[in-house]
């Protein structure tokens, strides 16, 4: 009973699952099959005869590196840099090793001799670059977020902050994240000067790149939401005389929280291209540094290495979109309303 | 009836909208008298500023002159002493019916009633419009009579010294008006609540009310005359559809709205005549005061 209503909540937030927890209990097998593969087939064709035109097209484009990477040797580049990565892991853990042995010997032989834990520095991999792209990414995204819903909020109440402010959000709006990046980077060297930094300066440069242009997005979503909500349910909120901070989070915020997501999803989808603009431009550490640094390198496997990496931006951009999807299905009221 | 200051009393009520061709004077010098317990409706053309009255006692428009004293107090704010029952429902779509009268209850038994009580409380107003059965769904999984049940049962629990009901049934069916018609008849009298409703039904006035406000069309609109209906409680629909008294009534508001009060919106004949009794430019005047009349809301 209970297992069945956890069920339906999660096939409510993940549709796709429904005909396959269905197949899973053996119920009507051959036609969950046949909902499956109308969901899945299509799409697959789709994808086969993608592969296909590409497979096709890339032998047929010669470059100064080589011919242009088909599917078969976007594939081997791949593998070759999960083994590269691997490698990587175990040089790692045998510096490690080999360093506490080192002071093992030497606390053996002087109980009070100092010893020194050097932390390692090796090449970062592709899967640190991508790490080091995501946390990037959703730090940058969750801190705009965080200005800008409030933000929009205030403003979306009043009209005449909304007039006030509208001037400058669509000044900044339009602005490429390119054309803000070496202003970042010189506020941030002359501004974050500390013995101990907590955080890298590429990385601070990076985020406050992204942040500055996920904000706009969200804010006007939000501003707009606020500022449409039902004039009957402003009614009801005053012959209440809900108090200001019961009427945001009683009316204010469910009611405008669909077009806070339409937002809020625009600015991931900008941030995420924004950060790889910006780790390319900057050299600062991530994918868009991976992607630069194997067209310096100019090896007859960089053209496939980088087209690994644009079809992995593309998978993750992909994902951290669907990932928002979920939590609007999670978090929005309005079942009905067609999300996609 | 022994009441020395009555009520509710509306005293010299004018109201001007401002508009791009300046001050729209909606109601003109409104006065009117209400004792507690009684049931008013108001009757009158669409436009005519029915809503605009009601918002008015709601506290959510000012009057531009004159004001409401709610006993003895003047109104300058919109509160929960003054339960409004919205034409369309407009209840939170993202909360249960139980979850909505639950945020009105909460908001004015604020620290007079423990959380059992308010519980209880919230199902006893539920039930007296008999939606107990369906307290868990939200409002786009119930119909258009249970959505309003569910406004008249928020605006009942609050405890309102005065009803406000803007049109409530006026976008059902006639069955289900006719059902929510017993309905509340049924709960004021036995809460003995004070209403003002507005209607466009004359039948529903009458067989309600105890006085049937009739207002004359807009611009500046006031009221035009105040129907006694006189009729025996409890009332039955069925019983009155053949009592010649209640025809009387029926036949005074109808009287009202299509003979003295012609419709504004059926302009052929109503200015027709009106334009005989008048000369030449008069009648051009009046007919740019028609024009320039801004949209009925
Ligand atoms: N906020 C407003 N601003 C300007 N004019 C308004 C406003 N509200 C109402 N009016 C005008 O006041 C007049 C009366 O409107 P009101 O809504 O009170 O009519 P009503 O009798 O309730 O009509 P209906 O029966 O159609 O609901 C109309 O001419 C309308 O255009
Ligand atoms: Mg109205």
């Amino acid at each position: 009973m209970h297992e069945g209503h956890i069920m339906q909540k999660l096939t409510n937030y993940l549709p796709w699952l429904k005909p396959v927890i269905k197949l899973v209990k053996g119920e009507n097998p051959t036609e969950q099959i046949k909902i499956i593969l109308a969901k899945v087939g299509t799409p697959l064709l789709g994808l086969v005869i993608f592969l296909i035109i590409w497979a096709g097209a890339a032998s047929a484009i010669d470059t100064s590196l080589g011919k242009f990477p088909g599917p078969g040797e976007v594939r081997t580049q791949f593998l070759n840099l999960l083994d590269e990565s691997k490698a990587e892991k175990e040089k790692e853990i045998a510096f490690y090793e080999r360093q506490q042995k080192r002071n093992e010997a030497k606390l053996a032989k002087d109980p009070n001799a100092k010893v020194k834990i050097r932390p390692y520095t090796g090449n970062p991999t592709f899967f640190d670059q991508i790490g080091t792209s995501l946390v990037t990414v959703l730090s940058g995204f969750i801190l705009a977020s965080l200005i800008a819903i409030p933000i929009g909020i205030i403003i979306g109440l009043s009209p005449g902050l909304y007039a006030a402010f509208n001037p400058i959000i669509q000044l900044f709006k339009p602005v490429s994240p390119l054309a803000w990046l070496p202003l970042v980077t010189m506020v941030v060297s002359a501004v974050y000067v500390t013995k101990d930094p907590m955080f890298s300066k590429s990385y601070l440069t990076s985020m406050i790149t992204v942040l500055l242009c996920c904000l706009w997005p969200t804010m006007i979503n939000t501003a707009v939401g606020v500022a449409s909500i039902s004039k009957d349910l402003i009614n009801v909120s005053k012959v209440l005389r809900l108090s200001w901070l019961t009427n945001i989070y009683k009316i204010v915020i469910p009611s405008s929280l669909p077009m806070m997501f339409t937002g809020l999803r625009l600015s991931l989808g900008i941030a995420w291209m924004v950060l790889i603009a910006a780790e390319m431009l900057a050299q600062n550490p991530g994918l868009g540094k991976f992607v630069w640094d194997e067209f310096q390198n100019g090896s007859s496997n960089s053209l496939g290495r980088i087209m690994v990496a644009v079809l992995v931006i593309g998978a993750i951009g992909f994902l951290l979109d669907r990932g928002m999807l979920t939590l609007q299905r999670v978090l929005s009221w309005d079942k009905t309303a067609d999300i996609r | 009836m022994t009441h020395t200051v009555p009520h509710l009393e509306l005293t010299g009520v004018s109201i001007d909208f401002p508009t791009p061709n300046g001050p729209f004077r909606a109601l003109n010098k409104v006065n009117l008298k209400i004792e507690e317990g009684e049931f008013i409706s108001l009757i009158g053309h669409s436009g005519c500023g029915k809503s605009t009255v009601l918002n008015i006692v709601a506290g959510l428009y000012k009057a531009t002159e004159g004001g409401v004293l709610l006993d003895g107090k003047e109104v300058d704010e919109p509160g929960p002493e003054r339960a409004v029952v919205f034409q369309n429902h407009s209840l939170l779509p993202w909360l249960t019916a139980y979850e909505n009268v639950e945020l009105a209850v909460k908001q004015v038994f604020k620290g007079q009633k423990t959380k059992p009580e308010m519980k209880e409380w919230i199902e006893h107003n539920l039930n007296l419009v008999h939606m107990d059965h369906a307290m868990d769904k939200r409002p786009d999984e119930i119909s258009g009579g249970m959505k309003q049940r569910v406004g008249i049962a928020r605006a009942l629990a609050m405890e309102p010294k005065i009803l406000l009901m803007d049109e409530p049934f006026g976008a059902l069916d006639a069955l289900t008006r006719a059902h929510l018609q017993d309905s509340l008849m049924e709960i004021t009298s036995s809460l003995g609540n004070t209403v003002i409703m507005i209607t466009h039904d004359v039948d529903e006035a009458v067989l309600l009310s105890d006085r049937i406000v009739m207002m004359t069309n807009g611009p500046a609109a006031t009221i035009g005359e105040i129907l006694e209906v006189n009729l025996e409680r409890p009332r039955n629909r069925v019983e009155l559809s053949d009592d010649s008294e209640y025809n009387h009534y029926r036949h005074a508001v109808l009287q009202f709205l299509y003979e003295k009060q012609r419709n504004p919106d059926d302009k052929t004949e109503a200015s027709k005549t009106d334009k005989e009794e008048m000369s030449e430019e008069a009648s051009m005047a009046s007919e740019k005061l028609t024009d320039n009349k801004p949209e009925a809301a």
